[in-house]
């Protein structure tokens, strides 16, 4: 992490510094996607994870090949994915609250079997 | 002729619709369709045999018709199975037996089985058995015989067990089914030796005895035997198991629990004469190829014979007796062939036992039907609760006095012509296996008067619970008048003129000394049955003390059922089969439901990683992920 304290000030932002906000977005949506229980909040924090690697992809093509725009043209690419990826959680999001009336990640148990039936078949 | 077809089309037909409606028409309904089409069939066969033997005759000689065929299922050039009528003195003679006595006991049945439940079901049965009986006997090849053999067992299964509450009654069936289905894995076995070195299965062929198609045959030997003597033997064993020959006799006895005009139509007069039927088919082929097989029939049918009239005389139950009744004159059909010739005089046995099988068919349905009448009065088969009944069942006695005489030998009855040929035919061979015949006759005349006159004579009636036994009514009496008249007038039939072992004319001529002898030997029989049970007395009970071993051995059928009992029960079954038994649950199913049941255990085990909480599963990948980032990094 010398770099970004070498170039302070100097007016140009070295390649470690993109990565450093990228890792944090990173593993902030990882932790947000672990432990918060709105499907909402899930969703949002997957959101964070994707634009971690657009993140990553807009400055590698920036700093090892300058003169091309395969790295830009993934990070549209996965922005458009992730827009219809949200459409399609919304949906079912929206399914989820018509049929249970929450967004808890942890009420989604309907097709679990229940813990108290677990005997064992006769053979 | 192929309106035969028709015979045969109808009854199947009838069995179908009556089968597929079942309860939904009335009883009378389908007592009247059945018994219509029966009647149709039965017109029929008649025309069939007035224009068969007017046609058929060249030169003397009766040719055999292919009235129809068709190649039904064909695997190579050789081996096809066809289907087909074919037309000869026999199975047109078979024809006219077995629609005469089907249509007996249909009418019969109408009052007989009158308000029993499964009255339509019976009536299917009925018109299933017809069927299956008459493709038998016009089979144009082995195998067609073959597969109505199996119908004709299956059908008989169905109405042995036709009241399927009673346990003795579905035992009985399932003992008739299994022991001729034995019998008939000789017969197929036989029939695949005989096919696969002759490459057919044509009767036609195969009975011409052109030495050609039997070239094949020889010099294969097999256990000192050739294979032709094998497969002719194999294929008796077949013919033995359905005609109830001993060994495997044990069935027809207990196929008494069916209804008795079934025991009329399928057990006396023509089921159990479809291995005699098939003897007398390849006859030429035992004649001209194996007479050593032909002598073992013999030998065979004459044992049998006399062991089932040993039994008839003890028997107490009326049907029991005219069961073994049954089985020892098949028994003297069988021998009439064994000890036939081939052609003219020589034939005489063969013409002989065709012959005994047509009187003997209708003085046989005739008793078995009066017995049904019998029992219809008395509600009961012990002859213990019979007796004096002469006075209450007038009809019933006197056309079951004759169809006695018939069967006794006592001329001009018809079993006197037939069984006089038999035991002629018999001592021209061997005058020891006549002296044997001849002693069975008498036996045969003693036991059929003990059974009359202990049904009809003897101690009065009993009357229990104020019911007075009263004679049946017409639809019964008249199929009993009918086939009496038949009894009686059937020995005039000049039969060699239509049966013989060549299909040329035989002349049958009644040998005097012969004749004298067997009807002196009848009366005797007959007499001492007069002295022992005309009139109530202690002679028999003091005769059956003094020979109280041989009584018990026969009043037990020598044990042959117990013997039966014992090598299936001790031996196959506990020797053999619990063994495999026990292997089959324990370690074919142990290995399958061990393989199963770790399967079940480790999936209990590891259900729990399957939470359905979708963190938890990220909470895993993510671990994965770091798992493998770390091994990678620093490994």
């Amino acid at each position: 992490m010398g770099a970004i304290f070498d170039n302070f000030g100097s007016g140009v932002i070295p390649l470690e510094g993109y990565i450093f906000i990228s890792l944090i977005m990173f593993f902030t949506g990882i932790y947000g996607f672990l432990s918060r229980k709105s499907l909402l909040m899930i969703l949002i924090s997957i959101e964070m994870i994707l634009n971690s690697a657009d993140i990553n992809f807009a400055a590698f093509n920036r700093y090892l090949y300058p003169d091309q725009m395969e790295g830009f043209f993934f990070a549209l690419f996965t922005i458009a994915i992730s827009a219809c990826e949200t459409a399609v959680a919304i949906a079912i999001v929206i399914n989820i609250y018509r049929n249970l009336n929450n967004v808890e990640v942890d009420s989604l148990q309907e097709l679990q079997e229940p813990e108290s039936t677990e005997t064992k078949t006769e053979i | 002729m192929e309106y035969t077809l028709y015979i045969l089309i109808l009854p199947l037909l009838s069995f179908i619709v009556l089968g597929l409606m079942d309860t939904k028409w009335k009883p009378r309904v389908a007592g009247t369709i059945g018994t219509a089409v029966l009647t149709i069939v039965t017109a029929l066969s008649y025309y069939t045999a007035w224009e068969y033997f007017s046609t058929a005759n060249l030169n003397g000689t009766y040719q055999k018709i292919i009235a129809f065929n068709t190649v039904w299922v064909q695997f190579n050039e050789y081996l096809h199975i066809d289907m087909g009528i074919l037309l000869d003195p026999i199975s047109v003679m078979m024809l006219v037996v077995i629609s005469t006595v089907s249509l007996m006991v249909h009418i019969y049945s109408l009052a007989y089985m009158k308000g029993e439940r499964g009255f339509e079901r019976y009536y299917a049965f009925l018109s299933l058995f017809s069927f299956a009986m008459l493709g038998l006997v016009v089979s144009t090849n082995i195998f067609q015989m073959y597969i109505f053999g199996e119908m004709v067992g299956l059908s008989s299964y169905l109405l042995i067990g036709f009241y399927y509450t009673k346990p003795e009654a579905v035992a009985a069936s399932k003992k008739a089914f299994i022991v001729t289905r034995f019998a008939d894995l000789g017969f197929l076995i036989g029939i695949l030796i005989l096919s696969y070195y002759t490459k057919t299965f044509d009767f036609g062929i195969l009975t011409s005895c052109d030495a050609n198609v039997f070239a094949s045959f020889s010099g294969v030997t097999f256990m000192g035997a050739s294979a032709l003597s094998w497969a002719m033997a194999l294929i008796f064993i077949g013919g033995a198991g359905k005609s109830a020959m001993f060994p495997l006799h044990i069935w027809l006895p207990d196929a008494m629990e069916g209804p008795t005009p079934v025991s009329a139509l399928i057990h006396a007069a023509t089921m159990v004469v479809a291995g005699v039927f098939l003897v007398a088919r390849l006859f030429p082929i035992y004649i001209t190829f194996t007479p050593e097989v032909l002598h073992g029939i013999a030998y065979v049918g004459a044992f049998t014979s006399l062991f089932a009239a040993v039994i008839a005389i003890v028997q107490t139950d009326i049907k029991r007796v005219l069961a073994f009744s049954t089985i020892s004159q098949i028994g003297f059909m069988m021998v009439a062939l064994g000890v036939s010739g081939y052609g003219g005089q020589a034939g005489t046995g063969y013409m002989a036992s065709m012959f005994h099988l047509f009187t003997h068919a209708m003085f046989k349905a005739l008793l078995f039907l009066g017995a049904g009448s019998i029992i219809h009065a008395v509600h009961s088969n012990e002859m213990t609760q019979m007796g004096s009944l002469k006075k209450f069942l007038p009809v019933t006695r006197w056309t079951f006095l004759i169809a006695c005489l018939a069967i006794a030998g006592i001329p001009p009855f018809s079993g006197f012509f037939s069984k006089d040929e038999i035991l002629a035919a018999t001592m021209h061979f061997s005058p020891g296996l006549g002296v044997m015949m001849t002693f069975t006759a008498g036996v045969t005349a003693f036991y059929m008067f003990r059974l009359y006159y202990r049904i009809f004579h003897g101690k009065a009636y009993q009357t229990t619970n104020g019911h007075t036994p009263h004679e049946s009514p017409v639809a019964m009496t008249l199929p009993l008048v009918f086939l009496a008249v038949v009894t009686i007038f059937a020995g005039f039939i000049p039969f060699g003129k239509f049966v013989s072992s060549d299909g040329a004319f035989y002349h049958i001529h009644i040998d005097p000394t012969i004749a004298t002898i067997s009807v002196v030997v009848a009366l005797a029989g007959i007499g001492l049955a007069t002295w022992l049970y005309r009139r109530e007395n202690d002679v028999p009970s003091v005769v059956a003390r003094k020979f109280s071993k041989i009584y018990r051995a026969a009043y037990h059928r020598f044990y042959i059922d117990e013997l039966y009992l014992f090598i299936t029960k001790k031996i196959i079954f506990k020797r053999i089969s619990t063994p495999v038994a026990w292997f089959d649950r324990h370690i074919i199913d142990g290995t399958m439901n061990g393989l199963a049941s770790v399967t079940q255990w480790t999936s209990l085990k590891t259900k729990g990683f399957q939470s359905g909480k979708v963190q938890h599963y990220a909470y895993v990948i993510l671990l994965g992920t770091l798992i493998i980032a770390a091994i990678v990094i620093f490994i």
